[in-house]
């Protein structure tokens, strides 16, 4: 494993970043616009509900916990999207550079990315809100640790997926935030869905993150048992991703489909 | 000398000073064998041409030996080394470039050297930039995003690229193919240069005879996944009594089976 070698994927996609206003954009407007709309909804029904039940921490900790995720799984796939739209994929492929390499180089954009983006929510949840994401304390870093490690997961999915069918399925990147966060009780307990989805929620190690963030929030206590279930899921789902990936590369170099990468 | 994949042939390549020995290459997919037995070494300081119709199974070759596809069956050793096995030792001395694989536009010109200079694992990289962009006369685009160039201009961007870890072997897929004649001109010269003072190797399609006959020392031509003919460029076009190799190219795609392994070297 070549440090060099991550460092340039990264020095890649920095590049891309430092000039492009619509790409600076992406990393902050829709996390910002985020954090906005939820922290004025939140407002309103602290205003409305009363103080019984904290509006603020619980809905706009959940839009800054979302989005560790979503930024997490966007910083990889769109990284690798990038290649595929300049039709790079040939050049990398063709140099010393290893799929690990690859693979590491945009885990490290995507933290970047990820770091830029929730810093921006979490300073503006603090200037209008004043909301403070540390008043969790010490239980923050399993959450959010959680949380980068099944961004990854699923980007590293979506990738593999890309890699072996094409740019034609990019649309999984774009909607699969969209198909889990039903499932991941962002906004709601698990209890609140219909018997029938909840096995699926079970399943989705995020939902632990936001149940135990709830909890945290409301009552102040870390449920262990929650962090064990959640962490156990993510590494078996995260090495699924690792060998999908290298088993998707594989089939690529098998069928020669690097060539697709010119045409489509 | 056959180069259809008999043993002798084989051990004949199989020579120290050979950069890039490939042995019953073979490429099958579903009922094509797109390349079938191939085998043919490079020596030091040796331009080859890989010349055939297209779906010969050229790009294929070349793809294989660069490691964006894998073999369904033979060998290739580059200095002497399995690539299937030591492709960490391998790939930082070979580099490639291709008509078809542009740089990203999004990205400067110096930004994509410098990219591939740490890819590469290049000794101080910005020198080595900065001493590219003079040599291919990309100085004043060295800020200019690569995708606002024009394709002439790209394919020097490729060019550069391509010798920027100065590859002992160098693999060129149609490397001047939207190139004016002049600039094309230029950058042969450039190549046989660095090849003659660098003691490297290229393997080097193009549908440009004359480009084949100006640098290559020793031709390929493959037709069906096969090498049917293999020598240099005057000895071919002197032994089946053509003008020229674009004569012979055309005869070959037209009557492959006209030319007998026999006829090879």
């Amino acid at each position: 494993m070549s440090f060099q070698r991550i460092y340039a994927i990264f020095l890649r996609q920095f590049f891309l970043l430092r000039r492009s206003p619509s790409r600076i954009m992406g990393v902050f407007y829709w996390s910002l616009l985020e954090v906005f709309i939820w922290g004025l909804i939140s407002r309103y029904l602290h205003s409305v509900g009363g103080e019984t039940f904290g509006f603020v921490t619980v809905l706009v900790g959940a839009v800054i916990f979302w989005n560790f995720f979503t930024r997490t799984m966007n910083g990889i796939s769109v990284s690798f999207l990038e290649d595929v739209w300049s039709r790079n994929l040939i050049n990398l492929f063709s140099s010393p550079l290893t799929i690990g390499e690859y693979a590491a180089g945009l885990i490290v954009t995507s933290i970047v990315h990820t770091v830029f983006s929730i810093a921006g929510m979490v300073a503006m949840a603090w200037l209008f809100f004043s909301y403070n994401i540390f008043l969790f304390g010490f239980f923050l870093i399993p959450f959010v640790f959680l949380l980068f490690l099944f961004g990854w997961t699923i980007g590293i999915f979506a990738t593999a997926f890309i890699l072996r069918f094409g740019p034609a399925v990019e649309i999984l990147v774009w909607s699969a935030p969209a198909l889990i966060m039903p499932f991941a009780a962002v906004f709601y307990p698990v209890e609140a869905l219909p018997g029938a989805f909840r096995p699926i929620s079970y399943l989705i190690p995020i939902s632990y993150v936001f149940e135990g963030m709830r909890r945290a929030a409301i009552g102040g206590t870390f449920d262990v048992r929650f962090f064990i279930i959640a962490l156990v899921l993510s590494v078996f789902y995260f090495a699924g991703a690792i060998f999908v990936f290298i088993k998707m590369y594989h089939i690529v170099l098998k069928r020669g489909l690097f060539t697709r990468f010119m045409t489509e | 000398m056959r180069t259809n994949g008999g043993f002798i042939t084989n051990f004949l390549y199989m020579t120290d000073n050979a950069i890039l020995e490939i042995r019953n290459l073979t490429k099958i997919y579903g009922t094509l064998r797109a390349v079938d037995g191939v085998s043919f070494s490079i020596a030091r300081k040796e331009i080859i041409g890989l010349l055939g119709p297209n779906g010969a199974g050229k790009t294929s070759i070349i793809n294989m030996v660069a490691g964006l596809l894998m073999p369904d069956g033979g060998e290739i050793k580059i200095f002497g080394m399995n690539l299937s096995e030591r492709r960490r030792d391998i790939m930082p001395r070979m580099n490639f470039a291709a008509a078809y694989a542009q740089l990203p536009g999004n990205l400067r010109v110096e930004e994509n050297l410098l990219i591939y200079a740490l890819l590469y694992g290049v000794g101080n990289p910005d020198t080595t930039v900065r001493s590219l962009l003079h040599e291919f006369d990309l100085e004043e685009f060295a800020e200019t995003r690569t995708g606002l160039l024009s394709s002439g201009e790209q394919s020097r961007v490729v060019l550069a690229k391509a010798l920027i870890s100065s590859p002992k072997l160098l693999l060129l897929d149609e490397p001047t193919a939207s190139l004016d004649p002049e600039t094309a001109h230029r950058m042969r010269d450039k190549i046989k240069n660095y090849v003659s003072k660098n003691e490297s190797a290229v393997l080097w399609t193009s549908h440009h005879m004359n480009e084949i006959e100006d640098v290559c020392s020793r031709v390929l031509f493959i037709s069906h996944g096969k090498v049917i003919l293999d020598g240099k460029p005057a000895d071919l076009v002197n032994r089946f009594k053509k003008k020229n190799l674009e004569e012979l190219f055309i005869m070959i795609a037209r009557e492959p089976l006209s030319v007998h392994p026999a006829n090879c070297g």
